[in-house]
């Protein structure tokens, strides 16, 4: 809708006072939060002066360490995996309709249709039935199923926005396949592939409920480990951690976002 | 050459296809097979021993004498979980609609930023947005305080592991799923049709009542439903606002996994709501697809 916001007759009633509503309501928490975690009250909610003191003992926590190292190693490798697949699989859908198309596209986002829970308690299951012991390679394994859709939607939209002549340009001008590929769409499609990357890595370094039932000892990942903090009770350092995770999720989406805006 | 081609781009899709076909289709079905077996002595399922006891035990129980009773404790998480996502999905549409439309008739460059600030706790961690809220909501937080500070009384809220808690913490998480669709309609609604309709001398209710909201009803529409499923598979909201006291049906599946060890059970609910998943997601498009392109 294209319209002139300063002719009184598109303003109704309400709508500013909601949005402006709207808006506080989502940013509320997380500026509370952060805020929350420089105070140096141990009695987390009243102010009484500015500290660094808990990310210290945070960022001094070995178990918490050792959660986040988890935490990245899985996010890594899921998304090395699923960026991989997905880039591929990209590749594979833009060229004109096929029998089955339908059927694969489905497939490609199955799992974000599915709920979470049950994702989580089918996949234990079935490692359980094969008998691969739970641990971080479950995790990772796990994980690269949900990041791929996460890392196939802005490489696909990428392409789609793609001229097909420049590929078949390169192959009349007798590059091979492999050579069109890194020559013309690689360079061409890379903010699409990176920017999937970094939704998948942050949407994996994020994931609670399917680490949480495919992880097993040795391999609790951040959010298991804040979450076994919260469970025990609500404390500055917690505050200090999950302040970190915002901001490293807030940094990473706004990067992505920016590289999926550059121009072909 | 056709048929190379086409056996080219089957080898480009495989990989993501087979990957997500074994680790996730198969065990999918798997889980449908889990929940017609018998349960282990200690935990675990007896392999090939079938049983319907899981979908028996949804609604009914044994009593001391062995007879089959009605037991409701189940059908209760149910019926709580599509309160509180019908509750939420109605909280997100009346915070939703309005944001989307105040975001549509903005200029072009701070709609691309609104939509931007939509998105971005989206990609925030679901605990510590969780967290967050019961930071503000507890007893001594910072709407206890606020309201105590402006001399209202509490004496605590009360109201952090409360269902009020877990509907205003699903509202919050599902909240930007809302805006987007709707904004998306809105954003390719010809606003010339709401123009005549002010010439043809309707007021901006009508306007709003007749036009606006008409054409907008599939934005509303996919909202509703990408608000209402999620909700209702909702895990860490119920178990860290409601303080594991007000179970929705994922905690209860999830439960059948950790203490309760009752495995074809688990699968049988989590059977149950990915079926109700698939049902509305096939209502939805069955209904919507079905419309005319300009209506949608």
């Amino acid at each position: 809708m294209k319209v002139d916001a300063s002719n009184p007759l598109w303003r109704f009633r309400g709508i500013t006072s909601t949005a402006m509503f709207f808006f506080a309501y989502l940013y509320l928490p997380i500026v509370v939060l952060i805020a929350l975690s420089f105070n140096e009250n141990r009695l987390a909610t009243i102010w009484t002066g500015f500290t660094m003191d808990w990310y210290v003992t945070a960022l001094s926590n070995d178990d918490m360490l050792r959660a986040a190292q988890n935490s990245i190693v899985v996010a890594i490798s899921a998304t090395v995996l699923a960026t991989i697949a997905a880039t591929l699989a990209a590749m594979g859908m833009s060229r004109g309709r096929f029998k089955g198309e339908a059927g694969v596209s489905a497939m490609l986002v199955l799992p974000l249709l599915v709920p979470e829970i049950v994702t989580a308690i089918a996949t234990l299951l079935f490692f359980v039935a094969l008998g691969i012991k739970l641990g971080l390679l479950t995790v990772i394994l796990a994980h690269t199923v949900f990041c791929i859709p996460f890392a196939y939607l802005p490489i696909r939209a990428r392409l789609e926005g793609m001229d097909p002549a420049l590929v078949e340009a390169a192959n009349d001008l007798y590059a091979n396949d492999w050579k069109a590929f890194r020559r013309v769409t690689l360079p061409l499609l890379w903010p699409g592939i990176l920017s999937g990357a970094m939704l998948s890595f942050i949407i994996s370094l994020d994931d609670f409920v399917i680490s949480y039932f495919v992880g097993g000892a040795g391999s609790t990942t951040l959010p298991i480990y804040i979450f076994g903090m919260i469970r025990i009770g609500i404390t500055p350092e917690v505050n200090a951690v999950s302040a970190m995770m915002l901001i490293v999720s807030i940094v990473f989406v706004s990067i992505s976002f920016m590289i999926d805006r550059i121009r072909y | 050459m056709g048929n190379i081609l086409r056996s080219k781009r089957f080898w480009l899709v495989a990989p993501a296809v087979v990957y997500i076909g074994f680790f996730m289709a198969v065990p999918l079905f798997q889980m449908a097979y889990v929940s017609i077996l018998e349960r282990g002595d200690y935990g675990g399922v007896n392999w090939g021993a079938f049983s319907m006891d899981a979908y028996i035990s949804f609604i009914f129980e044994r009593d001391l004498m062995d007879n089959l009773v009605v037991n409701t404790d189940y059908l209760q998480i149910f019926a709580r979980s599509f309160g509180l996502s019908a509750m939420t999905t109605v909280f997100a549409l009346l915070l939703g609609f309005p944001t989307a439309f105040y975001i549509s008739t903005q200029p072009q460059s701070r709609r691309n930023f609104l939509i931007f600030l939509v998105t971005i706790p989206f990609w925030t961690n679901i605990l510590v947005r969780n967290y967050a809220w019961m930071l503000l909501l507890r007893n001594g937080g910072l709407i206890d305080g606020v309201l105590n500070w402006m001399g209202l009384e509490t004496g605590g809220l009360d109201i952090l592991y409360t269902p009020y808690a877990v509907s205003i913490g699903l509202t919050y998480t599902y909240l930007p799923f809302m805006v987007l669709p709707i904004y998306a309609s809105l954003e390719k609604l010809d606003h010339r049709l709401v123009e005549a309709a002010f010439d043809l001398g309707a007021d901006k209710r009508r306007a709003m009542s007749r036009v606006i909201l008409p054409l907008a009803a599939p934005g509303i529409a996919a909202g509703s439903i990408l608000v209402f499923i999620p909700c209702l598979g909702a895990y860490v909201t119920p178990e860290l606002l409601g303080g594991g006291k007000f179970m929705m049906i994922a905690n209860l599946i999830g439960s059948q996994f950790g203490a309760a060890r009752n495995w074809p059970l688990g699968a049988g609910l989590g059977f149950v709501l990915l079926a109700l998943v698939l049902i509305s997601m096939m209502i939805y498009s069955f209904k919507f697809k079905s419309l005319p392109e300009e209506s949608r």
